[in-house]
């Protein structure tokens, strides 16, 4: 394990290379490439580069100064690592690592800030984008307003209304930019083009009627003076919204009725009797929704239940999958039994075949009143077996089991066939039993070897989304919960499912679970890990 | 059944005959035995006893009765789905008479329902799983070298901390990849939230992982003479790398790309959240989707469908099965 060797040109170390190991290195990298690896090194660095500059160049037009500092320093970080002599180790972990830290390490660290925000349906942007979207939404023509004459232009698949105004001038705004005047090109009163613009011809007005009828263009920066909408894509209308927005109150008044709504810090405005206008905006709310998912008692007890059936879940499956494999690589670990090869390849083939087919398989085989197993091996029964808060359990664990069992097997034909010969002839020699050989001499040895592998495995499981999701969907569903979730849901499909099905998304809640979910995790890994010691071999 | 089956094992049960002094039948033969067998026949004429059923079975003939029962129970949904894919109008209940009709009626509607881009999806999983894959041995061989042959600080650290962030799948951040997705979507579309580029970018998060550990654990064996003697010779680390190491770790690296092939395949959670129109989409999202549709009934197809999606994966593991065998072994036993 550790013929290894040392590398003078290492990152960190502190001491200076004499002057003669700098030569040789020089010498060994000019030898190694030559021309050829440095044009393609420049080559490849040239394209980093202007892929970092054209990044950097659009982050800032869109003035997300952060980001865009971001990815300029780890393009300067690049470069640096790749010009220089010594960064050697850095040089090869480099491009791992910057994945690695950005949609592992980052997302990580998101994910625990957006568990402590409302983020979710109804509160997924900021507070102006909440108002105007109310704004929007609550908008109403206005009688006998002036008839504003418009033409339908396109840029790059973003529709943009040119109006002409009552006065004659040209002007013209999107759904997202306020009327501005431009310079158009005029037919008659009626503004018909603009530089950078097509202009819609007729066909194309009537097959985009939707997104034309769907656009209301700001009148200004103010949204109390409302928007144009054109119902035909010819002429346009005054359209005011029956809400009325005081900034510096920070309220929202219905006119109609006179209700004030008003920002109580709850990411939403809301009227003194408590009803919320939505669209709200993301606020950071603390711990609202770990106290909520362990204190609200219809979050509560599902969440109970499926965290003691992730366990009992991921531990069965372990545990089943692994004695059935290793009696199997016993069984047909004796060098007299011919055909083995062939047993072998047959019975790897459930791990062959990719696993979210599998499960969709046996979903159809255990269909309760269509499925092979009820119509045929049981002379058409009709055994509720995905769909009965029972049997579901064992249904996901025996297919669970077909799919897991053929890599414990394989796993422990390895394990067994590296534990030497001579200590099973020492203890038959002494007039040990066959069994007791197993037990005593070839199982502890063989659980060192595989043990690591077992919470490996228990990991995998803990978190094996598709078994649940294809098969049961993790149903029978739990009516009393109010998120989507069931019987057989194990803590990773019920955040799947609260996060992205049903009606309501709550990726703050679904953030929650998965912070807890990462306790638990990495708890039960410090604790495995530093029982097997399996981390000592690294040095 | 399981009487008639082992057919090949009594020839097996003819041939262990000669070596039946071993009291201990019921434990693993030694590697002696094998030898013996192999050695007996070219040679000497060994002194035939006359078969024995009994024996026979209580030494490997029950073996056979074990090995007959796992693979029907390995095989019965492989060739249920085998059947259904071959039966040309088949609902569920349809496919319930094992082979009853044969056609490849299925598999043409499969391939050209409209509503159903079954070849596009075909095409996507291949091509995200494939680049996936290689990029991932890439990234893993890279890194699995530099901590096999270089000593640096943190080295031990870097070691470990991949261990550890490789403990929280990337499906428990989610929501968070989907944000960030959609984020870097507004500002580039190309590589956003609906692209293949934006998934097999996310899938490379986990490039250096169990990956690299495995591939880590092979370097090491590879001699560092070796590399001292091309170095001697002139060979600069980009060399030794690119034409002598990568050659000589060519096993693990078809193992771990098999695995990393297999896995974004099966991944179902990231590719249904990022991949967004049908045409995008893969087959674990298209597919599932698919039946989880009441209105889709044409469970043949699906079969088919299934049949077609399973095979180069399983073509792929028959071929490589040497290497992988190999290669969870030597993960087992390091």
């Amino acid at each position: 394990m550790s013929t290894t060797i040392d590398d003078e040109v290492s990152a960190e170390t502190p001491q200076q290379p004499t002057k003669k190991q700098r030569r040789a290195a020089n010498i060994a990298d000019a030898a190694s490439g030559g021309l050829k690896m440095l044009l393609v090194k420049l080559l490849m660095l040239g394209l980093v580069d202007a892929i970092a500059i054209y990044g950097v160049i659009i982050l800032a037009s869109a003035e997300q100064w952060l980001v865009a500092a971001i990815v300029a320093v780890v393009a300067v970080i690049v470069n640096w690592i790749y010009f220089s002599r010594r960064k050697l180790p850095a040089k090869y972990l480099a491009p791992g690592v910057i994945f690695l830290v950005v949609f592992q390490v980052f997302v990580l660290v998101y994910t625990g800030y957006i568990a402590f925000t409302n983020y979710g349906t109804g509160h997924n942007g900021s507070k102006e984008q909440a108002v105007s979207s109310l704004m929007a939404s609550s908008l109403q023509r206005v009688e006998d307003s002036p008839t504003y004459p418009v033409t339908v232009v396109d840029q790059g698949g973003t529709l943009g209304l040119l109006v002409t105004d009552p006065d004659g001038e040209a002007l013209l705004g999107t759904n997202d930019a306020p009327l501005a005047p431009v310079d158009a090109e005029m037919d008659g009163d009626k503004a018909v083009a603009v530089d950078g613009w097509t202009t819609l011809q007729f066909g194309e007005v009537v097959t985009r009627t939707d997104e034309i009828t769907a656009l209301a263009v700001p009148f200004s920066d103010d949204p109390n003076d409302g928007a144009l909408r054109t119902p035909d894509g010819s002429s346009a209308y005054l359209y005011l919204s029956n809400l009325e927005y005081d900034e510096a109150a920070g309220t929202m008044t219905n006119l109609d009725t006179g209700t004030v709504y008003s920002d109580i810090g709850t990411g939403a405005f809301t009227s003194d009797s408590g009803e919320e206008l939505l669209p709200g905006w993301q606020i950071v709310v603390g711990f609202d929704n770990f106290v909520r998912a362990v204190t609200d008692e219809r979050l509560a007890g599902p969440l109970v239940y499926v965290t003691l059936w992730t366990f009992a879940f991921a531990l069965i499956s372990v545990a089943s999958t692994f004695f059935l494999g290793l009696f199997l690589a016993i069984v047909f670990n004796d060098m007299r039994m011919k055909g083995r090869k062939y047993y072998r390849v047959l019975m790897i083939l459930p791990y062959a075949i990719p696993s979210f087919l599998s499960a969709l398989i046996w979903a159809g085989m255990m269909n309760e009143s269509f499925g092979f197993i009820n119509q045929v091996l049981f002379g058409g029964a009709s055994i509720p077996w995905l769909t009965d808060p029972v049997l579901a359990k064992f249904s996901v664990l025996l297919v669970n089991l077909w799919l897991g069992f053929p890599y414990m097997f394989l796993v422990c034909t390895g394990a067994l066939q590296s534990i030497p010969e001579e200590l099973q002839e020492a203890a038959t020699v002494d007039g040990a039993r066959p069994w007791a050989v197993f037990r005593l001499i070839k199982l502890p040895l063989l659980l060192v070897s595989v043990a690591p592998l077992l919470i490996a495995s228990f990991a995998f499981n803990f978190n094996n989304f598709n078994v649940i999701y294809m098969l049961t969907d993790g149903g029978p569903r739990d009516s009393n919960a109010p998120i989507p979730v069931g019987f057989t849901d194990i803590l990773i499909s019920m955040v799947y499912k609260v996060a992205f099905t049903g009606q309501t998304r709550d990726y703050g809640l679904a953030s929650a679970y998965s912070i807890i979910i990462f306790v638990i995790v990495a708890v039960i890994s410090v604790i495995a890990f530093r029982r097997t010691k399996s981390l000592e071999e690294l040095n | 059944m399981a009487a008639q089956q082992p057919v090949p094992g009594t020839q097996t049960g003819l041939v262990i005959g000669e070596a039946e002094e071993f009291a201990d039948a019921s434990t693993r033969a030694s590697v002696s035995i094998a030898r013996d067998g192999r050695g007996g026949g070219a040679g000497r004429e060994l002194p035939r006893k006359p078969f024995n059923f009994r024996r026979w079975f209580f030494a490997t003939g029950w073996r056979h009765v074990v090995g007959v029962v796992m693979v029907v129970f390995s095989l019965f949904p492989i060739v249920f789905v085998i059947s259904s894919s071959l039966n040309p109008h088949g609902t569920l209940t349809g496919s319930n008479a094992l082979f009853s009709a044969i056609g490849l009626d299925s598999y043409v509607r499969i391939l050209t329902d409209p509503q159903v881009p079954f070849l596009t999806w075909f095409g996507n999983t291949l091509m995200i799983a494939g680049i996936t894959a290689v990029l991932t041995v890439f990234l893993g061989a890279l890194a699995a070298y530099s901590f096999s042959r270089m000593r640096f600080t943190g080295r031990r650290f870097g070691l470990i901390s991949i261990v550890v962030v490789q403990m929280f799948p990337q499906l428990l951040a989610v929501v968070a990849i989907f944000l960030l997705m959609s984020a870097i979507g507004d500002w580039f579309p190309a590589i956003g939230l609906n692209t293949h580029i934006g998934l097999i970018m996310v899938y490379l998060g986990g490039a250096l992982g169990v990956n690299t550990y495995l591939m880590y654990g092979f370097f090491n064996t590879v001699p560092a003479s070796i590399d001292e003697a091309a170095k001697i010779d002139g060979a600069g680390h980009a060399r030794i790398f690119f034409t002598i190491i990568l050659r000589l770790v060519a096993p693990i690296l078809a193992v771990v790309a098999l695995l990393s092939f297999i896995a974004s395949v099966n991944e179902f959670v990231v590719a249904s959240v990022l991949l967004i129109d049908t045409d995008k989409q893969t087959l674990a999202v298209g597919l599932t989707k698919l039946v989880s549709n009441p209105r889709y009934a044409d469970w043949s197809a699906f079969s088919a469908g299934a049949v077609i999606a399973a095979l180069p994966v399983v073509a792929l593991f028959l071929f490589l099965q040497k290497y992988i065998v190999g290669g969870l072994t030597a993960g087992a036993v390091k």
